[in-house]
């Protein structure tokens, strides 16, 4: 397995905000122009801290949505129960600053030496790691080919819906909607179970590796899913996040 | 020093009672977030057996039965995830590592915590020995579940919960200290929340 060296300390550091754009009515992409930053993996996160004028402080980790290369983007679902979500995606403006440390995880991270076939496994915002993913796959030109199936509540909650459904040659993009879906909608509906997963994902006879994002019943109905078409477990990487709305 | 965040207003302060009780960065969970790095195992109770190795030789070994047998403690405890969850009064029931390395007879300056699912950890003895630490099987009156680590984790609550291994299986005795999964992949080598001890260099 390939490792990170985190070079010394990661520091904190003010990154300006260059733009907060909307992916759907509750989910904002924030790019942001750190003084410091060497660059990143796909898959890694970066820590977010916010400061109240009396001196509080709130921090949280949030998945980096951008490709490596590209200017570093989180996008940030807002939770109205939350405490930094509402102000990332709610408060934030072009123009402030945001104090963040990253990159940060070494375990959750593809590159183009890592090869595939790629099952990608998304549940809500669990697909913002997985999307810079997939843009890094394109802009490396890596012939790993993809499939991403993507459960989410209903289609107006699809982050990133148009540039998903943009992507090409070696490239596919499947749905599955739990909750509400359009009229005359054809894909999948209902939650992630093995018809799905066996119809979607690539066979475990293609040696595929696996990444699973999103929250902890779904990953855990997805890794176990997938276990059980027979894709080795040192093959399935996960990242859950919890009810309670941390990341 | 903290740059101050325009317009952000707290929402969910700790009461004054609770603060010193939250180690830096942490804020309070209600709920039992899951964080594991791959699937769930689910090994069946009559495989499992938890061992204390050390040099490449099985010291000692329990079986489900045998472990279970062992004398348990009634453990109640704060713990502090490098995620930012802190959950408060936590209860759990397991047999101190002490016990365990009393009866394998093992010594050494270091454990390694080996896992179903090739999860490790590393930690000083001194962290798991002088009652702070234990092989935790129960969880709030029941069994402990499977995403939560069941059939037993590792129970260390003074330091971030990453090295309380889930689905342990045993403690290697090392004599030097190597970095585990995670602290392979950047994460502190020792973990401690009062010290936020998150990534490496903290």
């Amino acid at each position: 397995m390939e490792t990170t060296a985190i070079r010394g300390r990661l520091n904190w550091q003010a990154a300006r905000v260059i733009s907060v754009s909307w992916e759907t009515a509750s989910v904002a992409t924030i790019e942001l122009e750190p003084p410091d930053w060497a660059g990143h993996r796909a898959g890694q996160h970066v820590d977010v801290r916010l400061t109240a004028e009396d001196g509080y402080t709130a921090e949280r980790s949030y998945s980096i949505a951008s490709a490596p290369g590209e200017p570093l983007a989180i996008t940030v679902e807002r939770l109205e129960d939350g405490e930094v979500s509402p102000y990332l995606a709610g408060e934030l403006r072009a123009g402030d600053e945001l104090e963040l440390r990253g990159p940060i995880g070494g375990y959750f991270v593809w590159g183009p030496s890592d090869g595939g076939p790629l099952t990608l496994l998304a549940g809500g915002s669990g697909v913002v790691p997985l999307r810079s993913m997939l843009r890094h796959r394109v802009s490396t030109r890596s012939g790993a080919q993809a499939r991403l199936l993507y459960s989410a509540r209903g289609w107006e909650d699809v982050i990133y819906r148009d540039e998903l459904g943009q992507y090409g040659d070696g490239i596919r993009v499947s749905y599955t909607l739990t909750r509400s879906h359009p009229p005359g909608w054809t894909g999948h509906t209902g939650r992630i179970d093995s018809a799905l997963l066996a119809e979607v994902a690539w066979p475990a006879g293609a040696n595929p590796l696996a990444y699973i994002c999103g929250p902890t019943s779904f990953v855990e109905a997805a890794a176990a899913g997938l276990v059980g078409l027979g894709y080795p477990p040192e093959r399935v990487k996960t990242e859950r996040f919890g009810a309670t709305g941390g990341r | 020093m903290s740059l101050a965040s325009r317009g952000f207003r707290p929402q969910h302060r700790a009461p004054a009672g609770e603060q010193a009780r939250l180690p830096p960065g942490q804020h309070l969970t209600g709920g039992f977030p899951v964080l594991s790095a791959g699937p769930t195992p689910r090994t069946p109770l009559e495989e499992w057996t938890f061992s204390i190795t050390q040099a490449g030789q099985v010291k000692k070994s329990w079986t489900w039965a045998e472990f279970r047998a062992l004398p348990s403690q009634a453990v109640t405890a704060d713990i502090h995830c490098v995620t930012r969850w802190s959950k408060f009064d936590t209860e759990w029931r397991g047999v101190p590592v002490d016990r365990l390395l009393v009866e394998a007879a093992g010594d050494a300056p270091y454990v390694m915590a080996f896992c179903d699912g090739g999860y490790t950890t590393n930690l000083p003895v001194a962290d798991v020995t002088g009652g702070r630490a234990w092989i935790a099987y129960g969880y709030d009156g029941g069994p402990l579940d499977p995403e939560h680590g069941g059939p037993a984790r590792l129970l260390v609550p003074h330091l971030y919960f990453w090295k309380s291994a889930k689905w342990v299986r045993g403690l290697d005795l090392r004599e030097t200290d190597e970095p585990g999964f995670w602290e392979r992949y950047g994460y502190h080598i020792y973990g401690d929340p009062w010290k936020q001890q998150r990534y490496a260099g903290d």
